[in-house]
């Protein structure tokens, strides 16, 4: 039987609806329980000594003056933590020639980044073990500091890791057609150069792990704010010489993640070492500047690119030179690369032409470790991208919505395979544009901002297309080599009352995933979701998965949980049956009763199957299954990746005199497939636009040419904040994968994608006219008035 | 991070105020709101101070005339600066300086006093204050003394109160007939430190111009202020460019700082009505 997602009155209809969050009564009523919460007996405290240096040789090291303070337990250097705990090195195998040194818990030799972990210091109370750490004295020997993009690979600046001979860590390079003669020969090519700044995630849980080592079990939990709690089990029993299964990971309540805690942090596993070595749970917890030069940090590209047209305005072709710099290490497991390889992946993604170059480099620096955040590498592209094509359109003389017409993927072209090299299975770029242009009442908003001209009010329209990867297959980290799992699980048990409890793979951490995953399963069992619990985030029951990042839980988690929630259903079914003489296929589920699939007539409660299963099994025929249990895997196979589509667009003004942009409106058009929950969906946009918005205004990890961070508080690094936040109207097309019969795709990275690009082309409309145009985020008062001339010192 | 004080006391009135500053051995920290000094505890910025905690000292609390002045209790919230009939009426220029002054939560906490003691060469009311010529009221074991907002503010976060002294009013000379108070500022995001500010009084058609964030403390802007008595809104903004010497950090240069103070002077002499 296969669900009529076309029908909303089909019974047990919750897929597509906007249902109460189940976990949200919890978290408002303050019975949330965020790792800092957990307090255990004989918990102790562990505070990190860290580099003061962007890069400097680690000389003696002198900890009795912590050792002797009351409340320090112990200390930790590097060479003590390696006895116990194996380094790592972020590499994946399918990304050639990639290069990254080995990384312990803490440094060893030299420091590499203002804020590397160098001693741990652990104390009975935080307070004690930091002023433990306050007393212990290293003697640093500081070395020259890298931290120039475009000048790493040159002869004269010094190589950060001798062993690997240059500051490359990695370097492809993206080819199709004949992009040298196209260019030459092309009616039109537009040039220009683009900066993303380096910027974080700032989540509002910091990170925090608790470690406990039961030594008479031989078994270690780690209760951790992290949204891939498999990939951690295996890790550190990996590299804490563990068998996997005495290895458990919590991931209970978690205060936002946005990529930020799918990473393995140093002072996360020098914590679960500390706690082998010490027998006792031990607590870490970042506090916010230990946040701003621990936490990864994204985005720190420059690039320069063109794009060729002919003189119709169609494209022909993009050539993108793209740098980043990615700290000292590649992140472990997942890769510093894979940023700036989603670059070469996606510039031009929703534009339909044949010759392509993209080339990134990827350099080492002493500044922070750089990895996915939100909507990896994507906002970079789609800046790029749609910078260039707005610039074409002004250039030529196009409207900016006229050039994307000209120029979008026809909608019925799929599946289709990109000049980049993309398998598309089917989008909406034209359906998603129509819609925008119809939500923003486009030619009413171009006259409003032709009058308001006039009186000398500078208003700009921008529009972003993009494309955006979701459901990740093996192809993203497994056949590098990763542990990262691709496939997630579900398993649906009923109660015998009737309830059901749904534990899966993939994680919460405030984006609703506990929500949806209750709709799933509730309409495939055929149960109200009250009746549905959903248990996430504890390897010691959840099946194994990949965790939520990627926007994969709800297309590959919510598979797992229909299809492991319909085996169910047929389970109660074929129980059913038996006690009513009656043929399962005749019988259906609806809001918890058994009843005649074809007159909707009420024939047992399932209580009544849980009763007879559970208590009075001797009742049922002999051979019949008494199971109300079932898990499913899913993964995806026809595809690498479920890309998804959309388009925003941007209404700002530009104060031309001081550079302040005032953010008026803001749009976007998006299809992720199938949608579960709208609210849910619509929330993600939006909190993926305000991280966008930040990325494009406000948000740069500020360091001087010594690799010193410039600004680490929160009073200095600018996240953005509602004040300025403009009303976002949210639309939808759904055109649902068929590589799942849920057919959802991944919702939740698309605002971060194009929101950067959009608000970029609103600013350049509206300064244009005066001569003036910004590519450099973000996109403070003073790089506008720079971009219009009025500031030159 | 972990705040590290070396104690805590409540003053019961500002003689016990003084006094256990005197015991603190140079360690004493006034505590009002905490706004600004708790946060700086949390950042470790120092350590072993001795907290003397006055928020309950009723005295230093509410708004009163006096003779043609207004005084201005230290405790006197940004919040109550916001509504206070009296602050409305005679220095209008605070009640519209205290909506710039962060968000509510910071706003419904932190005090008049305390900002002005802090001397944050960004924040809004030490430009005020020397805006309207207001004085500021410090008591000490010596007694009390009145000393003009100009001469208070010496430096970064320096002013003129001795160790042992508590800053307990600001008292401002009343708002005439037809005066006119006008801030502007420039924020990245509203309730930032602002990038550039100017506090304007026009009294009797003279204007006095307190700048903040452009210098290591609020300056009196007296090249602008007489070009502007002139009416040469052009020639104050040119000699406010050398009345100011703004710094440079993360968020702006001194020649942007420098060149948005020009254009928060234009639009606030067109706001009262001098001549371009």
């Amino acid at each position: 039987m296969t669900i009529r997602f076309d029908d909303p009155n089909r019974p047990n209809s919750y897929i597509g609806r906007t249902v109460p969050r189940p976990n949200a009564g919890r978290l408002v009523a303050g019975r949330g329980r965020y790792v800092d919460d957990i307090t255990l007996p004989r918990m102790v405290h562990v505070a990190f000594v860290r580099s003061p240096h962007a890069h400097a040789r680690i000389g003696a090291i002198e900890t009795g003056g912590a050792e002797a303070l009351k409340g320090v337990l112990r200390v930790f250097t590097g060479r003590d933590l390696a006895e116990v705990c194996t380094p790592w090195e972020g590499k994946l195998l399918h990304l050639e020639g990639m290069k990254t040194p080995p990384q312990h818990p803490l440094a060893l030799d030299r420091a590499c980044w203002v804020g590397e972990p160098v001693v741990a210091v652990v104390g009975r109370t935080r307070a004690d073990a930091e002023a433990g750490a306050a007393l212990v004295e290293i003697d640093f020997g500081p070395l020259p500091a890298v931290t120039d993009i475009r000048t790493a690979l040159d002869a004269d600046t010094p190589v950060l890791h001798e062993a690997l001979g240059d500051n490359l860590c990695f370097r492809k390079a993206n080819e199709k057609g004949e992009v040298d003669r196209i260019f030459a020969e092309a009616h039109k090519v537009v040039e220009a150069s683009f900066k993303t700044a380096r910027h974080t995630g700032v989540t509002l849980e910091p990170r925090v792990i608790l470690v406990d080592w039961n030594s008479g079990d031989g078994e270690m939990t780690a209760h951790v704010s992290n949204q891939a709690p498999h990939m951690l089990q295996v890790l550190l029993a990996g590299h804490l010489d563990i068998p996997e299964s005495r290895v458990r990971v919590v991931c209970g309540d978690v205060g936002g993640s946005f990529g930020l805690k799918v990473h393995v942090y140093p002072d996360e596993v020098a914590t679960a070492a500390i706690a082998k070595i010490m027998e006792r749970p031990v607590k870490f917890t970042s506090d916010r500047m230990e946040a701003f030069i621990s936490d990864i940090h994204a985005r720190d590209h420059e690039a320069t690119g063109r794009v060729a047209l002919d003189e119709t305005g169609k494209i022909l072709g993009f050539d993108v030179d793209d740098w980043t710099g990615i700290g000292p290490y590649s992140i472990y497991p997942r890769t510093s690369a894979v940023e700036g390889l989603q670059v070469t992946n996606l510039i031009g993604g929703p534009y339909a032409f044949d010759h392509y170059r993209c080339r990134t480099s990827v350099v080492f620096q002493n500044k922070g470790i750089c990895a996915q955040y939100r909507a990896v590498g994507h906002p970079v592209a789609v800046a790029i991208t749609e910078g260039l094509v707005d610039k074409a359109a002004a250039e030529m003389g196009f409207d900016p919505i006229e050039i994307r017409r000209r120029n979008l993927v026809a909608d019925d072209a799929y599946p289709l395979t990109t000049a980049a090299g993309l398998k598309l299975e089917g989008l909406s770029h034209h359906k998603s544009l129509d819609a925008l242009v119809e939500a923003m009442d486009y030619a009413a908003l171009r006259a409003e901002q032709k009058a308001l001209r006039e009186k000398g009010i500078h208003r700009g329209i921008g529009i972003a297309s993009f494309i955006e990867l979701t459901n990740p297959s093996p192809f993203m980290y497994g056949i590098g080599g990763a542990r990262i799992s691709a496939q997630d699980g579900c398993t649906v048990r009923m109660d015998p009352d009737g309830s059901v409890v749904a534990l899966t793979g993939i994680t919460e951490q405030g984006q609703g995933t506990e929500a949806i995953m209750a709709q799933i399963v509730a309409e495939a069992v055929g149960v109200s979701p009250q009746m549905v619990r959903i248990v996430t985030g504890d390897t010691r029951v959840t099946p194994f998965g990949g965790g939520t990042w990627a926007s994969r839980g709800a297309g590959i988690g919510g598979e797992a949980a229909l299809q492991a929630g319909r085996a169910v259903r047929g389970q109660a079914l074929e129980v059913a049956a038996s006690l009513l003489q009656a043929k399962a296929g005749d019988l259906d589920i609806r809001d918890g009763i058994i009843v005649d699939a074809d007159t909707g007539e009420e024939r047992l409660a399932l209580s009544e199957v849980g009763r007879i299963v559970y208590f009075r099994g001797d009742t049922l025929p002999k051979g019949l299954p008494r199971e109300l249990m079932q898990t499913r895997h899913f993964i995806t196979s026809n595809y690498p990746y479920a890309f998804t589509n959309g388009v925003q667009a941007s209404y700002v003004e530009v104060d031309t005199e001081t550079g302040f942009v005032t953010l008026l409106k803001h749009w976007c058009v998006e299809d992720c497939g199938r949608i579960i929950n709208p609210l849910l969906v619509d929330e993600q946009i939006r909190g993926g636009i305000v991280q966008g918005i930040g990325a494009a205004l406000f948000e740069e990890t500020c360091y001087d040419e010594e690799g010193q961070l410039l600004n680490g508080t929160m009073a200095d690094y600018l996240v953005p904040m509602s004040g300025e936040m403009p009303d976002m109207i949210i639309r939808h097309v759904e055109t649902p994968t068929e590589e799942s019969e849920l057919g959802a795709k991944g919702a939740g990275e698309a605002g971060t994608a194009g929101a950067p690009a959009a608000v970029m082309n609103a600013i350049n409309d509206a300064i244009r006219p005066l001569g003036g145009a910004v590519t450099h985020m973000p996109f403070t008062p003073e790089r506008i008035l720079r971009a219009l001339g009025t500031i030159t010192d | 991070m972990k705040a590290s004080i070396g104690g805590y006391a409540q003053a019961e009135t500002v003689a016990h105020a003084i006094a256990l500053l005197g015991e603190a051995g140079g360690e004493g920290r006034i505590l009002a709101g905490g706004q600004s000094l708790v946060a700086a505890l949390n950042l470790g910025t120092s350590e072993g101070d001795m907290l003397i905690d006055i928020a309950g000292i009723a005295a230093l609390r509410g708004v009163k005339l006096d003779g043609d002045r207004l005084v201005i209790g230290a405790l006197t919230r940004h919040c109550d600066l916001v509504r206070d009939p009296l602050v409305g009426e005679h220095a209008p220029l605070f009640a519209k300086a205290a909506p710039l002054v962060a968000h509510d939560a910071i706003r419904n906490r932190g005090t008049i006093g305390g900002s002005l003691a802090y001397a944050d060469p960004a924040a809004e009311y030490p430009a005020c204050a020397i805006a309207l010529d207001a004085a500021i009221i410090l008591e000490g074991p010596d007694g009390t003394r009145e000393i003009p907002a100009r001469d208070f503010f010496t430096g970064l976060f320096e002013t003129a109160r001795a160790e042992g002294e508590i800053l307990t009013a600001i008292t401002v000379p009343k708002a005439q007939d037809g005066e006119r108070h006008v801030i502007r500022e420039g924020t990245r995001r509203a309730g930032d430190y602002a990038l550039a500010g100017l506090a304007v009084v026009m009294r009797d058609g003279r204007h006095r111009i307190g700048a903040f964030g452009l210098g290591d403390r609020p300056l009196l802007c007296q090249g602008a202020m007489a070009a502007l008595d002139q009416g040469d809104v052009d020639g104050a903004v040119t000699a406010l460019a050398q009345d100011v010497d703004p710094p440079s950090d993360a968020q702006a240069s001194a020649s942007y700082r420098r060149h948005l103070a020009g254009v928060l002077l234009r639009r606030i002499a067109a706001d009262l009505g001098v001549a371009p």
